[in-house]
């Protein structure tokens, strides 16, 4: 916003403005130089010179209408508040059911199911070293899995989310089972809340797949194939969760979450695709940091920015592609291992952060991340942080309540800047695929990474018990971990087995045959046959291995 | 920082098992490097006996892991090959997420040192000097004994 669209006639504002200058420098005398995350300038006070609301309609407009700066719906927490959706997943897929079912007695209207690392990783459960097993996540390789792992759960009425990277198997399984129970794909909702390959890839946490083409290839696949069989599904989760946690700055995870959307806009159009049946089926998933200013204006430039590209860039006529709809987890990153019970203040700090953002879906972080995997008893404290925010706090009365603050509109505009010229840089390179392969948004993110652990150890970036007021951390005993109970896992995975040996291995070969066309045939869609194979009953290991034989092993991109 | 060998000490940094979040090992790498140390450094999803091989090969003083969900589990067993492949006088630190409960086992296997979240740079680096001038000294004694 240019400078001369807010000088408002404002008497006596000169004047004040200098009478408290000279008080201000009179008082404070060296003041320091501060600069946020993303390394902006924070000035000690920000007045109608900074930010006027005179440029309301285009900035800000009203919740539900572009640009959705205060909201992309016109009732916000006022009318639905966020959604509940903690990750969970954890053993064999009977313990995840005992543990979904206490969630949906206890009023759970959606679920989330994460699985095991060995899953990530590309294999099955009879692959890994078994003391591994089940320890982050739910060992699901197969429809049966899926099968008992929802046992009781009503599929067609319950949003499910799923964290699935590519090639998307426990979406078929899931498919698969809804198929036997006779509930219409059409009536499945949900989000395969991990379909985003290039972050998995620029950051680490999740990738180990298929190659980038490959992984190119079967999200487009992935992506028409829910268009036209399960419209109610988000095949397209973008995430800037995984950036920021590996050490992007706000501005630095907007932008390349911006430009990695539209990159995966840019190629369904190039498939072909409708962008106004693609777009109103894009999600977002960001982490929430500590810095609570900073975070509302990152998301509120997000959305702001998001609403602009979509219409004016990749040419979305219907207000709904416009909409920047996110999930926000908090960040375990600023969440510390010493003097733990801290952390639930900061939990509560980062989740009011994305709340007075206007988040769709909340996960708030066990206080006990930075020690261990959380037990029952800390994921309920994160549940119950949520419910007081909600219940007790009244965030949820006012839509958008930071909006017209002289500070944040004056930030929330800054950043917008920042993430632009970002967003121009990763243009300039071709493209987030080009950006990502080239190995340039991982060294940006490196730096970051690197300049922020610099000042912790200089102690220009404080955290408590870490690098200022440590005190004697041997009160707190954390509890006894859980793991997987061993003997329940080893008979999972005997089970397995005799399960890999009984099935119709006739059925099993011409599902392989059918997907090992597919990959090879541009015409043919592998998603579609990865369903059938779900069906077919073959395993998640199974189907992954032949990709990459056929698409390419995925290797990591080593930068230090 | 306590007295730089020479030649610099050789220090492999990697992670093993399933789990991918390698911010903490590239940080640590770059301190490392950073504090005029050799850095031979991995993608993670390391197997035992990759590590094992690499740490043969390249010489190295100390074996860095990082595990931040749960890998530290099988720390252990990399402990126990490289015992088996007779470089068991290699340092082993590990940094990340261990829970108290499963820290004995870890040290009772051999590990040095756990470095927590939160744990100071100069600590680690200082550590990790101390620990590659003993192995250092150890591997000296050894190659003098077979001159002899």
């Amino acid at each position: 916003m240019s400078k001369e669209a807010v000088q408002l006639a404002l008497p006596g504002f000169e004047q004040a403005q200098g009478r408290w200058r000279a008080e201000y420098n009179g008082q404070i005398g060296t003041d320091r130089v501060v600069r946020n995350r993303s390394r902006i300038e924070i000035r000690p006070l920000y007045t109608p010179r900074d930010w006027s609301g005179e440029a309301f309609l285009d900035g800000l407009g009203f919740p539900g209408q572009y640009p959705f700066t205060r909201g992309i719906y016109p009732t916000m927490h006022r009318g639905r508040t966020w959604t509940q959706r903690q990750l969970i997943g954890l053993g064999t897929p009977e313990d995840y059911n005992t543990r979904v079912r206490i969630l949906l007695d206890a009023g759970a209207t959606a679920i989330s199911l994460l699985p095991c690392n060995s899953g990530f990783r590309g294999v099955d459960c009879d692959e890994v070293d078994p003391v591994l097993l089940g320890t982050c996540g739910t060992v699901i390789n197969t429809a049966d899995h899926m099968d008992r792992a929802l046992d009781g759960v009503p599929l067609g009425s319950i949003s499910t989310a799923m964290n699935d990277p590519s090639p998307f198997t426990l979406l078929a399984f899931l498919l698969a089972v809804a198929k036997r129970r006779g509930i219409p794909w059409t009536a499945i909702t949900g989000t395969s809340n991990q379909s985003d390959y290039l972050s998995h890839f620029i950051a680490n946490h999740m990738f180990y797949r298929l190659s980038l083409p490959g992984a190119r290839r079967v999200l487009l696949d992935h992506v028409e194939f829910c268009r036209r069989h399960v419209p109610g599904w988000n095949p397209v989760s973008v995430v800037g969760q995984h950036m920021q946690q590996a050490g992007a700055t706000p501005v630095e995870t907007m932008a390349f979450t911006l430009s990695t959307a539209l990159q995966y806009a840019q190629d369904c159009i190039d498939r072909g695709m409708d962008i106004d049946v693609v777009l109103r089926r894009f999600t977002f998933f960001f982490d929430i940091s500590i810095s609570f200013f900073e975070e509302v204006a990152k998301f509120r430039a997000g959305r702001r920015i998001w609403a602009r590209l979509a219409r004016e860039r990749l040419g979305a006529k219907d207000p709904a592609s416009w909409r920047f709809k996110f999930h926000g987890q908090t960040s375990g990153v600023d969440l510390t291992e010493q003097q733990p019970l801290n952390n639930i203040a900061r939990v509560a700090v980062q989740a009011m952060a994305g709340i007075m953002s206007g988040l769709q879906s909340l996960h708030t972080d066990a206080y006990d991340e930075a020690i261990t995997t959380p037990t029952e008893e800390t994921a309920r404290i994160a549940v119950a942080t949520q419910n007081i925010l909600r219940e007790e706090a009244h965030l949820c009365d006012v839509i958008d309540p930071l909006g017209g603050s002289y500070y944040v509109e004056t930030l929330t505009d800054q950043m917008e800047a920042e993430i632009e010229a970002l967003i121009g840089k990763i243009d300039a390179a071709g493209g987030m695929y080009k950006a990502a392969e080239a190995g340039l948004v991982q060294s940006m993110i490196g730096e970051s990474a690197l300049a922020f652990q610099d000042r912790i150890e200089t102690g220009e970036e404080k955290v408590v018990g870490v690098n200022c007021y440590q005190d004697d951390n041997g009160a707190f005993r954390a509890r006894p971990t859980e793991r997987p109970d061993p003997p329940r896992m080893s008979e999972h995975v005997a089970r397995f087995k005799v399960y890999k040996a009984e099935r119709s291995q006739a059925g099993v070969r011409r599902a392989l045959d059918a997907l090992k066309r597919a990959a090879n045939s541009e015409r043919d869609n592998v998603y579609e046959r990865i369903v059938e194979a779900a069906e077919a009953g073959v395993t998640h290991g199974e189907i992954v291995s032949l990709l990459r034989q056929e698409l390419g092993f995925g290797h990591p991109l080593v930068v230090v | 920082m306590t007295g730089q060998l020479s030649p610099p000490a050789r220090v492999l940094i990697t992670k093993i098992g399933l789990d991918g979040h390698d911010r903490g090992s590239r940080i640590v790498a770059a301190f490392l490097r950073d504090a005029g140390m050799e850095v031979i450094y991995t993608p993670p999803w390391q197997s035992i006996p990759a590590v094992v091989k690499l740490a043969m090969e390249e010489d190295v003083d100390v074996i860095g892991v990082s595990s931040l969900a749960t890998d530290h589990l099988i720390v252990p067993k990399l402990m126990a090959a490289l015992r088996e492949a007779g470089f068991g006088h290699i340092g082993l630190v590990v940094g990340g997420i261990v829970p108290e409960d499963e820290r004995p086992a870890l040290i009772e296997s051999g590990v040095s040192a756990i470095f927590g979240p939160g744990s100071a740079r100069d600590h680690i680096i200082d550590h990790v000097a101390t620990l590659a001038a003993e192995v250092r000294a150890v591997k000296d004694a050894a190659l003098r004994e077979i001159a002899q």
